[in-house]
């Protein structure tokens, strides 16, 4: 079903080079591109394929999983197709940057300030790229596998004493 | 010579019409909004980082914190994500009893809204009378799961228990009487002079800018887009049931007021053909590898016992991969996605908050209106800050 994807013909004959991998599990299709194609691909994909509205946009850690470190989500869907697309693109932690999407669609603004708050990617030419679940001096990014699930410079909870 | 300058008012996070601990810092000019800085996440707990954390199961309690609202629609949406990741078959009695279950909540956490949005521009008669309409709804849930707001009642592969005897009896009462306590709201409210002249041409959003920020749910539908999860990519067995999706025209708060009355007569409707459909049967999966054993069995058995204690000590490994849920909540798409390494908790959870995303358009849709328009705005926006912080 991955191969007969609408969108995944149309991304192979159009941007042969940077498509990476894609996947199905589950009747989901998940199409994995190279991080610095993810603004030209997504405005394909709203503009030719109708992937309207940008449900979610969200990263997950992979340390001393695999490389690169990070891998962004963009969770697309098309209302007028009824139909789901996963993106993905990942991003090194060297150079932990990506291009905004916000220009593409307003829902990603907040979604990706999000993902530079808990998880620490940068997005370039981000309209207004600060914090905004933690507060503006928190040190550190808590998504991030090393960070410890219990708060910095704390003892890690051992279960009741009773 | 007058001279005019900007001003800043803070508004909350301890304000009765922010809906809880959403904080806004406004500018103004005179009383005409220029600027809205919203300032989220004084209710941040972790949600998603707790659930890395926990085995499968463990993470159910977690979501019932979520929309506090609507507890049994967030468990849905994460037991169906897991499923989904498992691909099990849940049984069709569990599934019609989840969608009572749900429906129900969708009146519960639209009560709400009413109340809260009438109460606050300025009628308080319906908040009364919602809140007692509210308390069937809950008094159900304390009956069903023991607790009235924190559910905890669905599972991974079906239900906890079956519903009590007489449960078919209690909701057909709630949704006789309903119907015409949605007659009173209407009388009260849709040709109220006050009402009309709060909410007609308040926070307009047009189908288009509503889309591009994300906006969805009953919010959406007021813009006029012929959308709902429900409907489009039916879950737990939605497609069986007959409904109307109600569509707005004039993109403002009141139109956004119709969607919502009419989608709690919908659900009314929904609740109705479930539970006429209600077969007796098993309410949990067949896959002894992730549900756990029936109480009798646990204390009866020493092999019950065993497997109890394994489900609930270790849990269970899930297939390696990635699967996202999307469901159509009281407040919009709640989404979980889950992505699994093959151990028995979640590598990452992400849940996609309905009213996180709602909330981003509120200067979009409160900017050039009076600052006493902002209320009006947030209160049709219908948010929850447990759901945006998480």
């Amino acid at each position: 079903m991955a191969e007969t994807n609408r969108a995944v013909i149309k991304l192979r004959e159009k941007f042969a080079a940077s498509v990476l991998d894609v996947k199905e599990f589950r009747g989901e299709v998940t199409v994995t591109v190279t991080r610095e194609n993810i603004l030209e691909i997504c405005n394909f994909l709203k503009s030719s394929l109708a992937y309207n509205l940008c449900t979610d946009v969200t990263a997950v850690d992979y340390l001393g999983k695999q490389e690169p470190r990070f891998m962004m989500v963009y969770n697309l869907y098309s209302i007028p197709n009824k139909d789901r697309l996963r993106v993905k693109a990942g991003v090194p932690e060297a150079d932990c940057t990506i291009d905004t999407v916000s220009g593409v669609w307003k829902s990603a603004n907040w979604l990706e300030r999000e993902v530079y708050d808990l998880m620490g990617v940068t997005f370039n030419n981000h309209p207004d790229l600060r914090r905004i679940l933690m507060t503006d001096d928190w040190v550190g990014h808590p998504l991030r596998k090393d960070y410890p699930v219990q708060g910095p410079d704390r003892e890690p909870y051992k279960g009741r004493l009773s | 010579m007058a001279s005019t300058e900007i001003m800043t008012v803070n508004m909350g996070p301890q304000h009765p019409s922010t809906h809880g601990v959403l904080r806004l810092v406004v500018e103004l000019d005179g009383e005409i909004i220029q600027k809205i800085t919203p300032h989220i996440g004084y209710l941040h707990r972790g949600v998603e980082k707790l659930s890395e954390h926990r085995t499968y199961h463990q993470t159910i309690p977690l979501t019932d914190r979520l929309d506090y609202l609507a507890p049994m629609s967030n468990n849905l949406g994460y037991v169906l994500a897991v499923e989904k990741l498992l691909d099990i078959e849940v049984p069709e009695r569990a599934q019609a009893i989840r969608v009572i279950l749900t429906e129900l909540t969708r009146l519960k956490s639209h009560l709400v809204w009413i109340a809260c949005h009438a109460l606050d521009i300025g009628a308080m008669t319906v908040f009364i009378y919602a809140f007692r309409e509210r308390e069937m709804v809950m008094s159900l849930y304390e009956k069903i799961s023991g607790a009235r707001m924190t559910s905890n009642y669905f599972r991974i592969g079906g239900l906890s228990t079956d519903v009590y005897d007489g449960f078919e009896r209690d909701v057909r009462e709630i949704i006789d009487t309903f119907p015409g306590h949605f007659d009173t709201y209407e009388g009260l409210l849709t040709k109220n002079t006050i009402w009309l002249n709060r909410t007609v041409g308040n926070g307009v959003i047009s189908a288009e800018d509503a889309i591009d920020y994300g906006i969805t749910g009953p919010a959406l539908r007021g813009s006029g887009v012929d959308w709902d999860l429900r409907r489009d990519n039916p879950y737990s067995g939605y497609e069986k049931y007959q409904f109307k999706v109600p569509v707005g025209e004039k993109c403002d708060t009141f139109d956004r007021y119709k969607v919502r009355l009419v989608e709690m007569r919908e659900a009314v409707n929904i609740i109705r053909q479930a539970l006429d459909s209600l077969k007796p049967g098993p309410v949990l999966a067949d896959s002894p590898q992730v549900t756990y054993p029936s109480k009798e069995n646990v204390y009866n058995t020493i092999e019950g016992l065993i497997h109890h204690f394994k489900i609930a000590s270790e849990g269970f490994p899930a297939p390696e991969g990635e699967v996202y849920q999307g469901v159509e909540n009281p407040k919009g798409e709640l989404g979980y996605y889950i992505v699994s390494d093959g151990g028995n908790k979640p590598y990452r959870m992400r849940i996609r908050p309905p009213s996180f995303v709602n909330l981003g358009a509120i200067e979009k849709m409160a900017k050039g209106s009076m600052l006493a328009d902002l209320v009006a705005v947030i209160g049709t926006l219908d948010i929850v800050l447990g759901e945006i912080d998480r």
